[in-house]
């Protein structure tokens, strides 16, 4: 199948505008519901991994009935090997601030906070400038919202978004059931809107420049751009601004060495692509347009022929092993299982059909585990396993 | 707002009222869905997942004890999909378990051994876990031991600790696989705020919680013939141990516990509702004389309320986080205490064996009162007071051990000396009852007359309301008590600590202004105690209530005073309420500690 879509490198986000001001007048001077409209018609999802539409969050939390709201923008940015979102907080703070005062005036919300990971401490001074001098203007033009930073805790649960309200309320870190999910119950079981740093900066862009300038980039099911941090085997790492649904192909192109074995599509909980599936993969929402089609939070790491898949898996099966936040029984007890699984086989104290039951056992976490974390394991395992097998067994 | 969803269960249409979860809807249809981590008295947690279910049309599967019911949702519970899961499930938490059922307390009575019985886990595919991790059994403490490996992070403790106690002390620590349930600091339990109310234990599922037990010492000294074995049994027991006999909740069994302590092999079977008796003749004295001299001699230094000390488990807490209240307690020693003094004293001298030859038992709801026992001022009978304590639980495992035939028992009597009891003591096991039994005499002390209640039933202090208040106006007292005429005398109850923490709060912050207030650790009072029969639940506590409700009503004699063997005590032994050696014997002091 060929592609009509090339790489298309975009500029956006970091586009550096000095009419945050303007812009955030000019916004609320439409109805809430215009403003909705906008958003659900641009088809934007969120960027933070789950890509929920962002028009329909801000809906619903304008229906839901309460007298106290809340905005946060997650900054917990916990995926190894992404600091989008640190840029982005870096070079073009105003956009998020703008977007969540935004969001207040919408939703009916007169509080935000942006939940800034531990490890971005050194961004906080500068931060709160910036929200000082934004606070100043909201003043000016009677706008009623307050943004405060919350300092996570270095978890990397914590980025879920019930963890991470669970931990602003002052206690340990765990993702809540869902439902009642944040809109209706989100922060202090009010409700809420919880958007990723990215997602935010797009409305800016759909604010700014209209839905349809949005909409027009990208592919049907995966409007407008995207922030991918590139890393791994790759001449170029760095992030980078492009069009969603790219064939990875093309993406391998342009970052690859010349040797690329390999694609992590999404970070740890992402899917692991192999060479011979690069051109019917396409980056992007779950779609019909092309063949696979993956989402991403952003991170894409790039594997040439001298990486050991094994040692890949058993660093993502590490990782988890430590992150889950132990909760639930297929997350805590599978993450050790899995890894300690694979070391079993490599070392040959179990069979290889041991794999197959590892499977069955991440099939079982998919379906089972109390969030995205524990139900996402079984992507990097069932596509590395599946796809190098033998690299898992000699 | 009772709206109605209209759903189906595997396949048959079912209609009920709106925000029912789906456990609940199955249950209400009779269809069982296993569960771990869920608990009638605690908040949802969906942590295990053994209960997850089939939504026909989602993705994942849900779980059953957190997903509320959505019209038109078609639920599969037991699918294959959800079998297959399930099975996975609870073998992975076996794998993480140290299942070495043989030599588990909780051996026939593990939610976790069922669960696994059900599903036929015959093998274990999964890498055993449990060997590779360093646990270690903390056994500190004279009322609980907390064995990690066998835990399964269901975290039912946590929040029964929290939610129920408002203590806290037990939390989650670390993530991932080095998850665990631990104490502030990873303390023994015995050296941080916990109370030993034995909540915990009571709601845990498996074996990782269970109380310090000390059946093997008591066989020890029943088989010992230089050792005058005697056993006093809280008024709680009588209405819980036919639980562990495999009868219904609520069956009073006072009589054929008689029966079987006797085969057991006790030289004495007596009884704490005595003591009970004896304290509220002790404490009402007491709650008179306080409210003398605050009100007429206007002596500052009194404390009004008067708040409750038979619950040991109230007590630690209190000394740990109201410091500052200690002397709004009785003086009173629990009627656990005072029995142990009076066993090496009153009846040594009257059965004429030495007290050293007396090995004196109880068997409590409680796993406070085996911390209380061990307390060091817990001796001025010149020896232990209390030799062991044992609870519900284990008398029925002793029970068992001989081989009786429970069922079949005749019912006996309790010894004499220390063995009778009235209604008002009986009622000691459910909350509000001291309010009640201490009432019933003080009004009359007072008054001369009855409580102005129908059949000596105080119906205002009885209930499972976690705060109660009450008020009874003094009329025409005798002549001595004039002071108090007019006056109303204001009461309350509260069970379970978080609800003390209600009270305190608001006598701390001068806004209460009770003369007499009731505290028990545990929720329901010492029928729902920590040692009491597990399952324990609302519904369960409830039957154990009307249980008790029904021996106090049956009991010719209903008032503590009246009680005969307390009066012939007084005339013989202690001469007269709160005298030289009541205060010697039957009260005590209390010790400030740190919350941490
Ligand atoms: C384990 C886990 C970690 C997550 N970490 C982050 C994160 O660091 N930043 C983020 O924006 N979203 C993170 N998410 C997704 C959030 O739960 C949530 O979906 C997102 O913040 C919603 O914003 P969006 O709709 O703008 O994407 C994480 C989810 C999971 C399951
Ligand atoms: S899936 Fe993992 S991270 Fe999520 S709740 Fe369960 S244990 Fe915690
Ligand atoms: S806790 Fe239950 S399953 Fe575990 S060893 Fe004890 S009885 Fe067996
Ligand atoms: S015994 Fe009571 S206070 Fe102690 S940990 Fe258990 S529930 Fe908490
Ligand atoms: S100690 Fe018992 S109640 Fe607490 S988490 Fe472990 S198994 Fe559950
Ligand atoms: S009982 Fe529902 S998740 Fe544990």
């Amino acid at each position: 199948m060929a592609y009509s879509y090339q790489l298309k490198r975009v500029d956006f986000i970091f586009r550096n505008e000095n009419d945050w001001e303007k812009v955030l007048s000019n916004t609320i001077k439409k109805k809430p519901d215009e403003i909705i409209n906008e958003l659900i018609s641009s088809e934007l999802k969120g960027r933070g991994g789950a890509g929920f539409p962002t028009g329909l969050k801000w809906k619903l939390t304008a229906e839901s009935k309460s007298k106290e709201k809340y905005v946060i923008c997650n900054a917990d940015e916990g995926e190894p090997g992404t600091f989008k979102d640190r840029e982005i907080l870096t070079k073009v703070p105003y956009k998020v601030l703008t977007a969540m005062a935004v969001c207040g005036y919408v939703t009916g919300a007169k509080e935000g906070f942006i939940y800034l990971r531990g490890e971005y401490k050194f961004l906080e001074e500068e931060l709160n400038k910036t929200i000082d001098e934004f606070q100043y203007y909201c003043q000016e033009i009677n706008l009623d919202f307050k943004i405060k930073i919350f300092m996570g805790s270095g978890a990397y649960i914590c980025g879920e978004e019930t963890a991470l309200m669970e931990s602003m309320e002052g206690r340990r870190g765990e993702p809540r059931n869902k439902p009642p999910f944040p809109t209706q119950a989100g922060y202090r079981k009010k409700p809420t809107v919880i958007n990723n740093v990215e997602t935010l900066v797009h409305t800016w862009t759909i604010f700014k420049y209209g839905a349809k300038k949005f909409y027009d980039l990208g592919v049907q099911y995966s409007r407008g751009t995207k922030l991918f941090s590139v890393s791994g085997d790759t001449p170029k790492p760095g992030i980078y601004e492009l069009e969603l649904g790219m064939s990875l192909q093309d993406f391998v192109y342009e970052f690859g060495d010349g040797d690329t074995k390999a694609v992590q599509v999404g970070g740890a909980s992402g899917f692991l692509v192999p060479r011979k599936k690069f051109k019917d993969t396409a980056i992007g929402y779950e779609g019909k347009l092309v063949g696979i089609s993956l989402p991403t939070g952003g991170s894409m790491m790039l594997f040439n022929s001298s990486r050991s898949m094994f040692n890949v898996l058993d660093n993502y099966l590490e990782f988890f092993r430590e992150e889950s936040c132990g909760q639930c029984t297929p997350c805590r007890v599978g993450c050790q299982q899995l890894l300690l699984g694979i070391k079993a086989v490599k070392r040959g104290e179990k069979p290889a059909s041991y794999l197959d039951k590892l499977l069955k056992l991440t099939e079982t976490m998919q379906l089972t585990a109390k969030c995205g974390l524990g139900q996402s394991v079984a992507n990097s395992f069932s596509s590395i396993v599946e796809n190098f097998r033998e690299e898992m067994i000699y | 707002m009772d709206k109605k969803v209209n759903i189906t269960i595997n396949g048959f249409p079912v209609e009920l009222k709106k925000g029912k979860t789906i456990l609940e809807a199955a249950e209400e249809q009779g269809i069982k869905i296993p569960t771990l981590c869920y608990h009638k008295d605690l908040c949802v947690a969906g942590n295990c997942r053994v209960c997850v279910v089939e939504v026909v049309g989602q993705k994942r599967l849900s779980a059953a004890c957190a997903t509320p019911c959505e019209d038109g949702m078609e639920i599969l519970t037991n699918s294959l999909k959800v079998r297959n899961s399930r099975k996975h499930i609870i073998e992975l938490i076996l794998a993480e378990h140290n299942a070495d059922c043989t030599k588990c307390y909780r051996n026939g009575n593990c939610e976790l051994q069922e669960l696994s019985s059900e599903y036929k886990i015959m093998t274990q595919d999964f890498i055993e876990l449990a060997p590779l991790k360093n646990y270690t059994i903390d056994m500190y403490s004279p009322s609980i031991m907390k064995d990690d490996s066998k835990c399964i992070k269901c975290q039912r403790c946590v929040r029964t600790c929290a939610e129920l106690q408002g203590v806290n002390a037990l939390t989650v620590a670390y993530k991932g696989d080095h998850m665990r349930i631990s104490t502030f600091f990873e303390k023994a339990m015995n050296d941080v705020v916990c109370t030993n109310c034995g909540q915990c234990v009571n709601h845990c599922p498996t074996g990782a919680l269970v109380e310090r037990n000390y059946i093997e010492e008591v066989w020890g000294a029943i088989s010992d013939p230089t050792k005058h074995v005697v056993v006093q049994t809280a008024p709680a027991v009588r209405v819980g141990l036919g639980e562990e006999m495999g009868m219904k909740p609520g069956e009073r069994v006072t009589g054929k516990m008689v029966a079987a302590l006797r085969r057991l092999g006790f030289d004495s079977v007596l009884d704490t509702d005595f003591t009970a008796d004896l304290t509220i003749v002790e404490e009402g004295t007491e709650l008179l004389t306080r409210l003398k001299k605050a009100l007429v001699e206007k002596d500052k230094s009194i404390r009004i309320p008067m708040i409750t000390s038979c619950s040991p488990g109230w007590i630690k807490y209190i000394e740990h986080l109201y410091p500052d209240n200690l002397d709004n307690l009785s003086t009173c020693k629990s009627p656990q205490q005072m029995f142990g003094a009076l066993a090496k004293t009153y009846y040594a001298k009257a059965r004429n064996i030495e007290p050293e030859d007396i090995v004196s038992v109880s068997i409590m709801p409680c796993t406070a009162k085996k911390y209380e026992a061990h307390r060091p001022e817990m001796h001025d009978s010149g020896y232990r007071d209390v030799d062991y304590v044992l609870t519900t639980r284990e008398l029925a495992i002793m029970v068992k051990q001989a081989g009786l035939d429970f069922d079949k028992l005749a019912p006996a009597k309790f010894d004499r000396l220390m063995g009778d009891s009235t209604g008002a003591g009986v009622i000691f096991g459910a909350t509000g009852g001291v309010m009640e039994a201490a009432l019933r005499t003080a009004y009359e002390l007072v008054t001369g007359r009855d409580v102005p209640f129908e059949n000596l039933n105080i119906a205002p202090v009885r209930g499972m309301e976690g705060v109660r208040k009450a008020s009874i106006k003094i009329e025409n007292p005798l002549e001595e008590w004039a002071f108090l005429d007019g006056v109303e005398l204001k009461c309350a109850v509260a069970h379970g600590l978080v609800n003390a923490k209600k009270i305190m709060d608001a006598i701390k912050a001068g806004e209460a202004d009770f003369h007499f207030v009731e505290i028990m650790a545990c929720p329901g009072g010492c029928l729902g105690g920590g040692g009491q029969p597990i399952p324990t639940n609302p519904e369960i506590r409830q039957k154990r209530a009307e249980a008790i409700y029904a021996e106090d009503a049956d009991l010719p004699i209903r008032k503590s005073h009246e009680n005969p063997e307390v009066q012939k005590l007084y005339k013989d032994f202690l001469k007269e309420p709160l005298g030289e050696i009541s205060h010697h014997l039957l009260h005590t002091k209390y010790t400030k500690r740190e919350r941490f």
